[in-house]
């Protein structure tokens, strides 16, 4: 019913390209997140699909209609795509009440009063705001004013909801209460999600799939866990997870998607994207990336390494070892180690992608 | 009505480039059209006059008239006094919206009530009576025997007496615009400069006057224009001491009455025009390089706290208050008051003769309040329900079409009120295609005044729009509010404030105005402009103080019954409640 895509869409602000050629598909009720660094292009590119904004090329169509499309002149406006949108920030009406900003969809649909009360005060409850009904929204706190917002949207169901990082006030608690109720409404109603985030854990808990952007292009978009283990570029590597991305050289691969990499003097076996491994020139342009999960400390191992840095996470440290010049891994410890301390490490497992793609792009 | 043909042709065009391509939003670019008729077609018939010599097109008048000396030299006075004027209003005006909307002076609504009225009061009012305070006849200054010896040159009668009372005229504008502003800067912008640790003159100059500055340069630019096509002020003073500016060279053309009189006048029209469009362009130019809009809740009001300086500050707005309203206004009631023009007034010989003349023997005051007042309200009101929907398409969607209108529609309010009252006779004498004649009926003084007055009510609220957060309307949107329902629901209320600043502007304006109905009045259709001048210029000088008197104690009541009704009213709404 309300499958999103996109294809090759171009929007400029004067000369710069906010988006380039960006193509995007999801599926009727999929959750997807838009995680990216700030100033990637997320909001637009929500802004893009909410009908705020014209793409200045290619087509944009909501459950099969298309809705922007400029080189037929097709624009549809945002009034009549029938999508939740939440903003950045907040945009609640500050002469209305709490109430009636959350009931001003239904208002403008025509409900009457009676079923409007009803559904405004289930969604004031979905958002803990039920006794601040009356109050105007200048006397709430940012996170109030932000699940007030929220329950605008929520209220007049929309067959697909954009969010634009709707938690970043909220603390820690909440935040998990509210992950909860999105998921909840996600579940209940089915309805397709858009979830921009610059949070990463948030992405992965509640995305079933994660766009990642940079610089006005989607570098990946894929299930939060081939994300992590297989990330595409260098880029990706370095954003999600708490990973390192390291040069190196000396691949060998080996049937079944695996290979075996020289670190330091040693070599471990990791797993390799199939599109370099059939690229041929595999040994100038390979990067390694290692999760400090798969990586642990043990003395005998014959990879060496110097601990550079120990932080303590909670139950347990991680630590940087360094190996060698350029080489530098991220290691879970269950003990504290000494800077400076020589420790041998064993990698379980890795992954070998090309680290220069979409650099050029 | 070729140029109607051509804007008809012009709008397909602008409505493909458009984001929203919806019927509504097409309508929005109709309503341009009874813009462009009312405020726009006038003023290009009376061009017409300057570029045909007895039907031929001829560069004549042109020739004639930029070649002559007089030309330029009421040009330079007049950017002189408009220049100077505008800097006073705006120190007088800026001072007092900072102080008033910023800090926490006592008694705001008292003091923004009193900065009001001096510019209810009409120019030509104004100018005569400062003229009776500062002159050797003064009936104020005799009364306490500090009036300067008989003979003594009146200090006003100068191009800086001019530019003094331009500015003490328009000081209200800048207030007003700046105001409505101020209102709308969220708290959190200043308290968080202030916790960057601006403080004192960092903040004012660094935070404040920056996010102020779209309504300082709309209130500028405002006045300036406004000073510009003043008609009554360097009439009164720069006449006798023979400083003629642009208005008072159309004026004394006119009462030449040669048979080139129309063509001369539509050129020195057009040079008014083109420099009320410049300093409008610069105005346009300077605010588009700054979109500041203001992020954030609006509405709990700032209170600076001025400490131990607040009493010296509020000293000093209250003597302001007295210099500019109380003294000259006092001039009026005793000019009213005395038995006979230039005779001592003291305990014992003040009457009321001159109110009870007004008031119950002649009935052409009462007519002439109805009028104006009828006139006065229902353009306030016609135009603040135009101007809501005209300031969406300008600020929302601008295109080519929508910039030059912008401009444009400047200029039937720095011309001359006898200049578009010219250009309106000439129209609407006999409307083509329907051939009914407007002339001579209070229609003609409504579509005057629609055009002059389109733009004091349009400004405040494009300056608001300019400055609402975006994501609000957007937001109404997305839930599926179509652009009436958008205007309705979520720009109006917002808008509410600036509106209503505007239709009040409006309204006092057109209450007292003079020299647009001037030319327009017919008898039974006079307003209380005319009244007062015709009274003025037949002698009767008491009695026009009395009219005079009597306009500012009515608009005080219609204010104090604003004041009343303000608990029921959107907060922000009368401009003087805080
Ligand atoms: N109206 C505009 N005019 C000019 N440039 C713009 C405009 N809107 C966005 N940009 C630019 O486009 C780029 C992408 O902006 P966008 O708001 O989409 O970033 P974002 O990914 O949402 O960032 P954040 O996480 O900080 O919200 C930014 O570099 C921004 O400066
Ligand atoms: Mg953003």
């Amino acid at each position: 019913m309300a499958d999103i895509n996109l294809s090759r869409i171009t929007k400029c602000f004067g000369d710069y390209r906010a988006l380039n050629q960006v193509s995007l598909d999801i599926s009727d009720g999929e959750f997807v997140a838009l995680l990216g660094p700030s100033g990637c292009g997320k909001t637009t590119l929500l802004r893009l699909m909410a009908g705020f904004e014209e793409p200045g090329e290619g087509q944009i169509s909501i459950g099969g209609q298309v809705v922007a499309d400029p080189a037929k002149g097709v624009m549809v406006s945002p009034e009549d795509r029938n999508l939740g949108i939440v903003f950045q920030s907040y945009a609640l009406w500050p002469h209305m009440s709490v109430s009636r900003n959350v009931g001003y969809p239904l208002e403008v649909r025509g409900m009457n009063r009676a079923d409007r009360d009803r559904r405004i005060s289930e969604a004031l409850d979905i958002v803990a705001l039920g006794p601040y009904a009356d109050r105007s929204p200048a006397e709430l706190s940012g996170g109030q004013r932000q699940r007030v917002a929220l329950a605008r949207c929520l209220v007049m169901e929309p067959r697909a909801v954009l969010l634009d990082e709707p938690l970043a006030n909220l603390d820690v608690h909440l935040r998990e209460t509210m992950q909860q109720a999105f998921l909840d409404f996600h579940r209940r109603t089915g309805a397709t999600m858009i979830y921009v985030t610059h949070d990463q854990a948030e992405a992965m808990a509640m995305a079933d799939r994660i766009a990642v952007m940079d610089k006005g292009h989607i570098r990946q978009m894929a299930a939060p866990e081939t994300l992590y283990r297989e990330p595409a570029d260098h880029m990706v590597a370095g954003f999600v997870g708490a990973g390192s991305v390291l040069p190196i050289t000396g691949v060998e691969v080996e049937n079944g998607g695996t290979c075996s990499v020289k670190l330091g003097d040693t070599r471990i076996a990791a797993r390799v994207c199939p599109k370099l491994a059939s690229s041929g020139h595999i040994n100038g342009q390979a990067g390694l990336c290692l999760r400090p999960e798969d990586v642990w400390v043990e003395d005998e191992a014959p990879l060496r390494g110097k601990v550079e840095d120990c932080v303590y996470l909670g139950g347990r440290f991680r630590l940087s070892v360094r190996i060698d010049d350029e080489h530098t891994l991220p290691v879970y410890a269950n003990r504290r180690a000494r800077v400076g301390e020589p420790v041998g490490l064993k990698v379980a497992d890795g992954w070998v992608f090309d680290r220069l793609a979409g650099e050029v792009a | 009505m070729q140029a109607t043909g051509r804007l008809r042709g012009a709008l397909p065009g602008i409505m493909t480039r458009s984001t929203g391509n919806r019927s509504s939003d097409r309508l929005l670019y109709w309503l341009l059209l009874p813009v462009f008729v009312i405020s726009i077609l006038p003023i290009v018939r009376l061009a017409f006059e300057g570029v045909f010599v007895g039907g031929v097109p001829s560069l004549d008048y042109f020739r004639d008239v930029l070649g002559s000396g007089a030309t330029w030299q009421a040009t330079a006075n007049s950017l002189y006094t408009a220049g100077l004027g505008t800097i006073i209003s705006l120190l007088i005006g800026g001072a007092f919206a900072f102080l008033v909307a910023l800090t926490d002076v006592r008694a705001k609504a008292a003091l923004v009530f009193c900065f009001m009225i001096p510019m209810m009061i009409p120019p030509q009012i104004t100018a005569l009576s400062w003229v009776q305070l500062t002159g050797p006849s003064s009936a104020l200054l005799n009364a306490f025997g500090m009036a300067p010896p008989m003979g003594s040159p009146q200090p006003l009668y100068s191009a800086e007496g001019i530019a003094l009372l331009l500015g003490i005229q328009h000081a209200s504008i800048v207030f007003l615009t700046l105001r409505a502003n101020l209102r709308m800067i969220p708290r959190e912008q200043i308290e968080a400069a202030r916790l960057a640790g601006a403080r004192g003159g960092r903040l004012w100059w660094q935070i404040i006057l920056p996010l102020t500055s779209p309504g300082l340069i709309a209130g500028t630019a405002m006045a300036f224009v406004t000073a510009l096509g003043n008609f009554g002020i360097p009439a009164m003073l720069g006449i006798p001491a023979n400083y003629p500016t642009l208005p008072t060279l159309i004026y004394q053309k006119l009462a030449g009455f040669g048979p080139s009189v129309l063509g001369e006048v539509s050129v020195l029209a057009m040079l008014i025009g083109a420099i009320a469009i410049c300093g409008v362009a610069i105005h346009h130019r300077l605010l588009a390089n700054r979109d500041y809009r203001l992020m954030g809740m609006v509405g709990r009001p700032l209170d600076i706290r001025l400490g131990a300086r607040r009493s010296l500050v509020e000293t000093v707005l209250w003597a302001a208050l007295i210099a500019i309203l109380v003294v000259p206004l006092m001039a009026l009631i005793a000019t009213s008051l005395v038995p006979a023009f230039g005779v001592k007034l003291d305990f014992t010989n003040f009457s009321f003769d001159a109110f009870n003349q007004v008031l119950f023997v002649q009935p052409s005051t009462i007519r002439a309040f109805h009028n104006s007042f009828l006139l006065s309200v229902g353009a306030a009101v016609m135009l603040v329900l135009v101007c809501l929907p005209l300031a969406y398409v300008m600020v929302r969607k601008p295109s080519k079409l929508t910039k030059l209108i912008n401009l444009l529609i400047e200029v039937p309010y720095a011309l001359p009120g006898v200049v578009l009252a010219i250009a309106c006779i000439l129209l609407f004498i006999k409307i083509p295609v329907i051939e009914i004649s407007l002339y001579g009926t209070l229609g003609i003084i409504f579509i005057a005044y629609l055009a002059r007055f389109l733009v004091i009510a349009l400004r405040p609220v494009m300056n608001s729009f300019t400055q609402l957060d975006p994501a609000l309307e957007e937001a109404a949107q997305a839930c599926g509010a179509g652009l009436g329902r958008r205007l309705r629901d979520v720009l109006l209320p917002l808008a509410a404030p600036s509106a209503a600043a505007g239709a009040l502007l409006v309204f006092l304006t057109a209450f007292n105005e003079l020299t647009v109905s001037a030319l327009l009045w017919s008898a039974g259709n006079e307003t209380l402009g005319v009244l007062i001048f015709n009274l003025d210029d037949s002698g009767d000088t008491v009695l026009a103080s009395a009219v005079a008197v009597l306009v500012v104690l009515v608009v005080i009541a219609l204010m104090s019954c604003f004041q009343l009704a303000s608990r029921r009213l959107p907060k922000g709404v009368v401009p003087w409640q805080t």
